[in-house]
């Protein structure tokens, strides 16, 4: 009996162990590129173009890349993924037809990044003709996205009561009407949330836009939808792996990897910040 | 007015079911277009277009297998004979060896004298193989030219050497990529699943409110992280310490992998096998109580055994993303082709492969080709992976 | 002879394979309460949704049978269900408002039907409030989210929803059985003022209820209509050995 306790207390002990093991990993890969990275940010930094060999200056156009890619890949797959969402699971009955495109969003959500990028190349650089442009890797990386929109659209419209549903029907709306003036204004907050965490994942990728978008060196701002243009995480890869002087581009390595994390971790937060805003108010009311 | 309600309820349905086709045609168009280049790989040869493979009209070889090819022109096979041939040893002719065996003025200025001397030479050399640009035959070549085969299926998949770019017989065989990007992620597994379950018991079934409000942000965080992010952490951090530790050449080894890959596998993991063991009703749990079990009694025998299909998915989950990882492996793996043997060897995973050399293919050739046969193989492989979880999903509600 | 407001004729309803309702044949006229009770899963529920086709949103109900809304079959392929759902009003057991505010859950019936007019819409969420019994309580707070109401209140507010759009007839379905005393009280006040204008049908469970609110009862055992007659009959003289059983509490 004693056994089994202390046997019991030794085992909770060691999973505790292991469970702050995670928390440690995630601390030392934070505090490493924070600690690293700290003393390479700077006003400049974040404005200039990059010079010499991508050894000095900042990295303003990869910055800007990263923010093109992010609008024009939300601005694709948002309406898409809300309005399928939507479709699935307000108007589809339990059928075959629902079942098959709850597959299809599966697959598509297991397709690796990677499979993206060979697809957007061929079909929006190669097939289209968009060559290496700001559309053809937002609609890369928005395809990417738009399995995770699509699947916090129907867990926000799922969560939504269907007694208010019915309330609205008894009153003589449309379904339309239903969805439109009750049903969505309850979802947004979670549908929002929901957009916000895809931008994370946007703002990260680099598979996809390798061969759809991403320059390797363009010290200058893009012009239209058609240009290339320098993305933050393509850029810490080049700057990592194949610059010409990989010793010495390394404080700017730190830099864009310190500027990325901030940027997912600034998404996070403020997701969180949503969801617990929304939370609360909901329980006020 | 209530006439227009009607069309207006019917064309919104409308644009929401097209909008709802998008994934499905996406996931159509990624298989066309995968298949449409990937394909054409087995109706191309490993020999570049426009080049001819030729030799002494007196040699009675008539066809010589790329395989064949292949070693002749690595000098491992170097007397004919080995071939079936006369007993005379091989002499292999390419545009370089031009320069040194014509002085400039035999070529002439503009090299315009260069295909009578290369059909002169064959002509004259009885074991000569000759591989050229096609510009270069003579109008009366007197040379044999041997056909090259395409591409096979069985070839592609059990070569043992990926060698795409190699002169003038390329070579795509993926095994080693196959084996280097399952020998990667099945490492990452590894040591990912006994953290991340132990994880998950202790968030379920073990810790407080205030741990988990811990470690819930904690592990989106780490899901959140970009890969490149990882990759670069792996780089400047772990390969310099496994480099160190194991005393070795190169720090990007498999073992360097395979712990990125554990690392991104971890949240994935964690909250899988989470959700798996939360389904354990209230009632088993309090019945093994009840006959004097203590917690970590019941945990091992009742809770993790009820949750087994859970934690197999979250398992298969797993290495499904670890087989579709990037970046981080790119950067961390040391990229070598070779067919893994040990953890602390460089291996080469297939999507950082088609990373690392789409940039450099040529567009619409044999090697760009062959990337995409390769997407082909991992649109596979993650399928397969996507499909078994659903299989352990199915059985459990059974 | 009153007309009859609804009707149903050899009315048989199945879930998937289950016979939920079983060869109802039952009228309302106008200006009653009628109270169904019976047993959870008796069907009381399921015929009340019958009269306004909440059963369509249900996937695998099939029907057989006629229903008729003031002389009109409402199953027949030309009825528009918004507009018939528009003429019949309904409550639900829980209240449900909208996460809007007090003036807006009255405004929406109005508001989805087409109604664009801002004094006739005011003016009827007034009117609507006043017979709900609610006016006095929210005249100051109507910009205020319904979600601060108690459950009382929201309740009527529902009631109010409903009877913005002008229904003839309502149906409630236990709307009291989710508040306290207090607020029942007040809601079966509310019941008996509104059939002066309204053919009111409703379900529940409370047998008190049933007999103090309605002018006809109709008993439900396991799909069928066992029963159906005045209240005063119902409650003191019924014909069926079941009624009798459950009246008196013996199961359900």
């Amino acid at each position: 009996m004693i056994n089994k306790r202390i046997q019991q207390t030794l085992a909770f002990g060691a999973f505790r162990i292991v469970s702050f093991l995670v928390v440690a990993i995630l601390f030392i890969i934070l505090g490493f590129i924070v600690v690293r990275g700290f003393s390479v940010i700077s006003w400049e930094f974040l404005t200039s173009m990059p010079e010499d060999g991508m050894k000095k200056g900042g990295i303003l156009p990869a910055i800007v890349g990263t923010m093109c890619l992010i609008a024009g890949s939300m601005i694709f797959a948002f309406p898409i993924g809300v309005l399928s969402g939507i479709y699935i699971n307000e108007y589809l009955t339990d059928n075959w037809l629902k079942r098959f495109m709850r597959t299809m969003t599966n697959n598509l959500a297991g397709v690796p990044s990677i499979v993206f990028g060979l697809f957007g190349m061929a079909l929006f650089v190669n097939t289209l003709k968009f060559g290496d442009s700001i559309i053809a890797g937002s609609l890369t990386l928005g395809l990417m996205v738009l399995p995770v929109i699509i699947r916090t659209t129907e867990e926000a419209l799922k969560s939504v009561d269907d007694s208010v549903r019915l309330g609205s029907y008894s009153l003589g709306a449309s379904k339309l009407q239903t969805i439109h003036r009750v049903v969505l204004p309850i979802a947004y907050p979670n549908i929002i949330t929901g957009l916000i965490l895809s931008i994370s994942r946007v703002s990260g990728e680099t598979a996809p836009i390798l061969f759809t978008v991403a320059a390797y060196f363009l010290p200058k701002l893009p012009n239209s939808i058609f240009d290339q243009v320098m993305a933050l995480p393509y850029h810490l890869y080049v700057i990592t792996t194949s610059g010409t002087n990989i010793e010495e581009t390394r404080p700017m390595a730190y830099g864009t990897a310190l500027v990325l994390i901030a940027i997912v971790l600034f998404v996070n937060l403020l997701a969180n910040a949503l969801r617990r805003y929304f939370g609360k108010k909901v329980k006020m009311n | 007015m209530k006439k227009f309600r009607k069309q207006i309820e019917k064309f919104v349905e409308g644009i929401l079911f097209t909008s709802s086709t998008v994934t499905s045609l996406t996931v159509i168009f990624i298989i066309i277009f995968l298949f449409k280049e990937g394909v054409g790989l087995f109706n191309s040869k490993p020999v570049e277009k426009s080049y001819t493979i030729a030799i002494n009209p007196n040699n009675p070889i008539n066809t010589i297998s790329s395989e064949h090819l292949k070693e002749i022109f690595n000098q491992q096979i170097t007397n004919w004979k080995d071939l079936g041939g006369n007993n005379d040893s091989i002499m292999l002719f390419t545009l370089e060896d031009a320069a040194s065996l014509f002085t400039e003025e035999e070529l002439g200025p503009d090299f315009e004298y260069l295909p009578q001397k290369i059909n002169e030479y064959i002509l004259s050399t009885p074991g000569v193989i000759a591989y050229f640009s096609d510009s270069y035959i003579p109008v009366d070549f007197g040379g044999k030219k041997i056909p090259v085969s395409k591409i096979s299926v069985g070839e592609f998949l059990s070569g043992k050497e990926w060698y795409p770019t190699s002169s003038p017989v390329a070579e795509f065989g993926v095994l080693p990529l196959i084996l280097g990007t399952l020998w990667v992620s099945i490492g990452a597994i590894l040591l990912a699943l006994p953290i991340g379950l132990i994880t998950a018991i202790y968030l379920s079934e073990v810790s407080g409110q205030r741990f988990r409000n811990i470690l819930k942000p904690v592990i989106e965080l780490l899901a959140g992280i970009p890969s490149v992010v990882y990759g670069f952490f792996g780089l400047v951090v772990l390969v310099p310490f496994i480099q160190k530790t194991f005393n070795l050449a190169v720090g990007e080894t498999a073992l360097a992998g395979s712990i990125i890959l554990g690392i991104m596998a971890l949240p994935t993991i964690i909250t899988i096998s989470e959700d798996a063991l939360r389904t354990t009703p209230q009632s088993l749990k309090e019945a093994s109580l009840a006959l004097g079990a203590t917690r970590l009694q019941t945990l091992v025998r009742v809770i993790v055994p009820y949750s087994r299909s859970g934690i197999i998915a979250a398992c298969i989950l797993g290495i499904g993303r670890a087989v579709g990882e990037t970046m981080a492996v790119l950067m961390v793996t040391g990229n070598a082709s070779v067919i893994p043997h040990s953890f602390l060897q460089p291996v080469r995973t297939i999507p950082a492969t088609i990373a690392a050399e789409l940039g450099e293919a040529p567009f619409g050739g044999v090697h760009f080709k062959a990337l995409f046969a390769l997407g082909i193989i991992l649109f596979i492989m993650t399928m397969g992976f996507n499909f078994m979880v659903e299989l352990t999903k199915a059985k459990k509600y059974k | 002879m009153p007309e009859h407001k609804v009707e149903t004729k050899n009315l048989n309803l199945f879930y998937s394979d289950f016979h939920a309702l079983k060869e109802i044949n039952f009228k309302a006229d106008k200006n009653t309460v009628t109270a169904f009770i019976g047993p959870s899963g008796c069907g009381k529920s399921t015929l009340l949704r019958v009269f306004n086709r909440m059963n369509d949103l249900i996937v695998g109900v099939k029907m057989e049978g006629k229903v008729y809304v003031d002389d009109k079959n409402i199953y027949k392929k030309n009825v528009v269900v918004d507009e018939l759902r528009k003429k019949i009003g309904m409550v639900f057991q829980k209240p449900n408002p909208f996460p809007k505010s007090i003036f807006e859950n009255v405004a929406y019936g109005l508001r989805v039907n087409g109604e664009n007019n801002k004094e006739f819409i005011a003016d009827k969420v007034e009117t609507s409030l006043k017979k709900a019994a609610l006016w006095d309580e929210v005249k100051d707070k109507l910009k205020k989210s319904a979600f601060e109401l108690s459950g009382g209140q929201q309740q009527r507010l529902c009631i109010a929803r409903t009877l913005a759009i002008e229904p003839s007839i309502v149906l409630m379905d236990e709307p009291a059985s989710a508040l306290d005393p207090m607020s029942t009280a007040k809601i079966e006040e509310l019941i008996y003022e509104l059939k002066e204008n309204y053919t009111i049908i409703i379900v529940t469970h409370n047998m008190q209820q049933a007999a103090r609110v309605s002018d006809f009862t109709a008993f439900f055992y396991l799909g069928e209509l066992v029963e159906w007659d005045t209240t005063k009959t119902i409650f003191t003289n019924p014909k069926e050995s079941k009624t009798q059983n459950y009246i008196t509490g013996r199961f359900g």
